[in-house]
């Protein structure tokens, strides 16, 4: 059994999990809820244990030079999934609205999906750049921050496909059919601050680390290269979602939107920038 | 008149504070910070006026999209930012502070009655009996409780996590302190590089922009630079430099810098960053004189004429690492005392007894050769760059106690009922409201065995 066995194996679990989360909706079956859920948790599982036996293939084939696996596309985008997932799962723990799964799974299963299908997944020995314990210490908070946000992005989808009806929706009674399964309106009014709130302080993290990084391997904190660029902007929209709680006429739709080109920007950041414009970080060029 | 001018003082006050200017602020921050991704910044003007044209050239160096990061109108923006959040914190801090200069340690019947999270209970004990038990309890629970006696009741007060009121400034004086830093680093540091060839040193490096030199008060020597590969790639493993720092002729640092691992001297760092060949190879070259045997050891760059015993002498005039897979070999001839060129003649390095074969007053071995490298290093001088990660650690400390802590405070008033005691507890949480109301639930039952004693009752 190799890691890419064990990541098909996750690919799989995470299907089957999107699809119970779909039809949990559909038949407002708890026991189908819990099985979906059970599913998440078996991929995240496997997953985790495909990354450590990676790590472990590392040593194998590189010798000394083995290191954690989190350095080129392929490793960040199977690293992305496992992110979201954890998160997601933490949440699911916390708030158990189990709906969500249903917006979140397709983010992290499409990632496995894209990794498995069309990224190469060699394992190569790192520049010197990159030889840096900073590497993972940036590397896990930029994209538990990134997770955070796709959490935050799937309640932001269920917010604005509810908010409409709802407020068309007339009587007494709860609202029925599907929407009427997903978490009331301010719940994940809610629930989307939260994901941002995990999300925000480990970005800023992220981009501490990385500055930090930089200013070790060439002196300078901050250059405005693209990607540094990105994430600011990544960071300013955040910043602006959380003052924006505060502000009467920014709350609900209007946040709900704004986390939703947050998370634009954060892809953009992630996979934009190094597959559109140039830049130091140079994993999506190949 | 004066009313007017106040006025207008006034809405320039509240607009500054305003948090809709923040949120437009922070919005123009993120959409203008856009454009320096997409027009390559500070490059040659050739390059713009290849890619865009003559006059859209014009037009960004107006605008000043080209070093749009120092432009006039993006600082002015992030000035505008830093007074917007020094004003929003100047207008708020006062009431935070109330917290802590005058906490509500006597609650008034509305904080009972009106707030979420309340309960009554009675008691048969004394006031003081319940007050001290209950005290007991608060304290392990949230914190030391203040006593008040007022108007015959009694009131406690209880607050856990008033310092994360503090997160939000916290995290609004971290942005300042960065920008200071950053800030003086611009003013007082530099950004500069210098190539230094193997075995030779330099007291002066180029500024990054502009190339202007800049003395470094003290000379950095490169003794020795290596390169290292991946076996079978051409994918460089490590490559490092054996810096020396003299001072006056002395030795004050030696350190073998890499990639990742830079020198720090004074506050002036220097950092590997790029390698390449400096000048001509030398070639160890060592001649015998075929009749006396007498050996002599040199080092020849190529073209170079190398003086031999008794008036000869040789240059190597070509070079090559792989000899029709015989690997290294140079061609080189001889000059005589008359000043005579000898044909030339190659020598092998894996093969020195073929040269012995080939008679003549000399023969050579090659014995090595040796490509001389530069190291490129990158050297900065930043004072600025402690007093950011001073506010990087305090943007970390203040975002998170500002999301993940609340400020909780209880408070119970204890009044003579007839011959029992009446108890009146509330909780307020500063946010995370369904969190509190759950941990409230809890206090609750315990305060309720306290004031009713019957944890003792069991035991007794």
């Amino acid at each position: 059994m190799d890691s890419g066995q064990l990541f098909n194996l996750t690919t799989v679990a995470y299907f089957a999990a999107m699809v119970l989360f779909f039809a949990y909706i559909a038949s407002k079956n708890k026991t189908v809820a819990l099985v979906a859920t059970l599913a998440s948790l078996a991929g995240f599982l496997i997953q985790t244990a495909a990354l450590g036996l990676r790590w472990y293939e590392s040593y194998q084939i590189l010798g000394a030079d083995g290191r954690a696996p989190l350095t080129n596309l392929y490793e960040s985008v199977v690293f992305f999934a496992w992110s979201i997932l954890l998160i997601y799962l933490l949440m699911d723990w916390k708030y158990k609205q189990r709906t969500i799964g249903a917006f979140v799974l397709p983010i992290a299963l499409f990632s496995m999906l894209w990794a498995q299908m069309s990224l190469s997944s060699t394992i190569d020995p790192l520049v010197p750049a990159l030889q840096s314990n900073w590497l993972t210490y940036h590397v896990i908070t930029c994209f538990l921050g990134y997770a955070g946000f796709a959490v935050a992005f799937g309640v932001s989808i269920m917010y604005l496909l509810k908010i409409g009806k709802e407020e068309k929706h007339t009587g007494d009674g709860p609202m029925g059919g599907v929407l009427g399964m997903f978490p009331a309106t301010k719940v994940l009014d809610n629930l989307n601050y939260t994901a941002i709130m995990i999300g925000f302080p480990l970005l800023t993290l992220g981009i501490i680390t990385g500055a930090a990084w930089a200013n070790y391997a060439w002196g300078t904190y901050w250059s405005w290269d693209p990607k540094e660029t990105w994430s600011l902007i990544v960071w300013f929209l955040y910043a602006a979602f959380i003052h924006a709680r505060f502000t009467r006429g920014w709350v609900g739709r209007r946040a709900a939107w704004l986390s939703i080109f947050g998370f634009a920007a954060t892809l953009f950041c992630y996979l934009g920038v190094n597959l559109v414009l140039s830049g130091l970080h140079s994993y999506g060029g190949a | 008149m004066t009313e007017k001018t106040k006025s207008y003082t006034d809405r320039t006050w509240d607009f500054l504070c305003s948090l809709k200017l923040t949120i437009v602020l922070l919005l123009l921050l993120a959409l203008t910070s856009i454009i320096g991704t997409l027009i390559q910044q500070n490059a040659p003007a050739a390059d713009y006026i290849r890619e865009y044209g003559q006059a859209n050239y014009e037009l960004f160096k107006k605008l000043q999209f080209t070093d749009m990061y120092s432009s006039s109108w993006f600082i002015g923006i992030l000035a505008l930012f830093s007074v917007n959040l020094i004003c929003c914190s100047i207008k708020n801090f006062p009431r935070v502070w109330k917290f802590f200069k005058e906490p509500l340690l006597v609650a008034g019947p509305g904080t009972f009655k009106g707030s979420t999270n309340t309960a009554e209970f009675s008691s048969k004990d004394s006031k003081q009996e319940v007050a001290d038990r209950v005290s007991t309890l608060l304290k392990k629970e949230i914190g030391k409780p203040r006593l008040t006696e007022k108007e015959g009741k009694l009131y406690l007060f209880a607050q856990k996590g008033i310092y994360s009121r503090l997160g939000p400034y916290i995290t609004h004086l971290s942005i300042l302190i960065v920008m200071a830093g950053a800030i003086i680093g611009n003013i007082w540091g530099y950004k500069a590089y210098v190539n230094i060839v193997e075995g030779s040193s330099i007291d002066q490096v180029l500024s990054r922009n502009g190339t202007v030199p800049i003395d470094l008060g003290f000379t950095v020597r490169c003794d020795d630079f290596d390169v290292s590969y991946y076996p079978n790639s051409n994918r460089p493993k490590d490559y490092n430099s054996d810096l020396v720092i003299l001072e006056n002729g002395q030795e004050m640092a030696r350190k073998r810098i890499e990639v990742n691992h830079p020198l720090t001297y004074k506050g002036i760092t220097f950092y590997q960053s790029s390698y390449g060949p400096a000048g001509s190879a030398f070639f160890k070259v060592k001649a015998t004189e075929n009749a006396s045997g007498e050996t002599v050891e040199v080092k020849a760059q190529q073209g170079q004429n190398v003086p031999l015993p008794n008036g000869y002498s040789f240059a190597v005039t070509n070079f090559t690492e792989n000899d029709r897979n015989f690997g290294p070999a140079m061609q080189m001839r001889i000059k005589t005392p008359d000043g005579k060129n000898g044909a030339p003649f190659v020598v092998w390095q894996n093969f020195p007894q073929f040269d012995v074969k080939r008679g003549g007053v000399f023969n050579f071995a090659l014995l090595g050769f040796e490509q001389p490298q530069f190291t490129g290093l990158q050297v900065a001088k930043d004072p600025g760059v402690n007093i950011v990660w001073l506010g990087c650690f305090l943007m970390v400390f203040g975002s998170l106690s500002a999301f993940f802590f609340s400020h909780k405070r209880v408070w119970v008033c204890l009044e003579e009922d007839g011959k029992k005691t009446k108890v009146l507890l509330a909780g307020n949480a500063h946010r995370n409201q369904p969190g509190f109301s759950l941990a409230f639930e809890e206090l609750q039952e315990k305060v309720e065995t306290s004031v009713k004693n019957e944890f003792q009752k069991k035991e007794g």
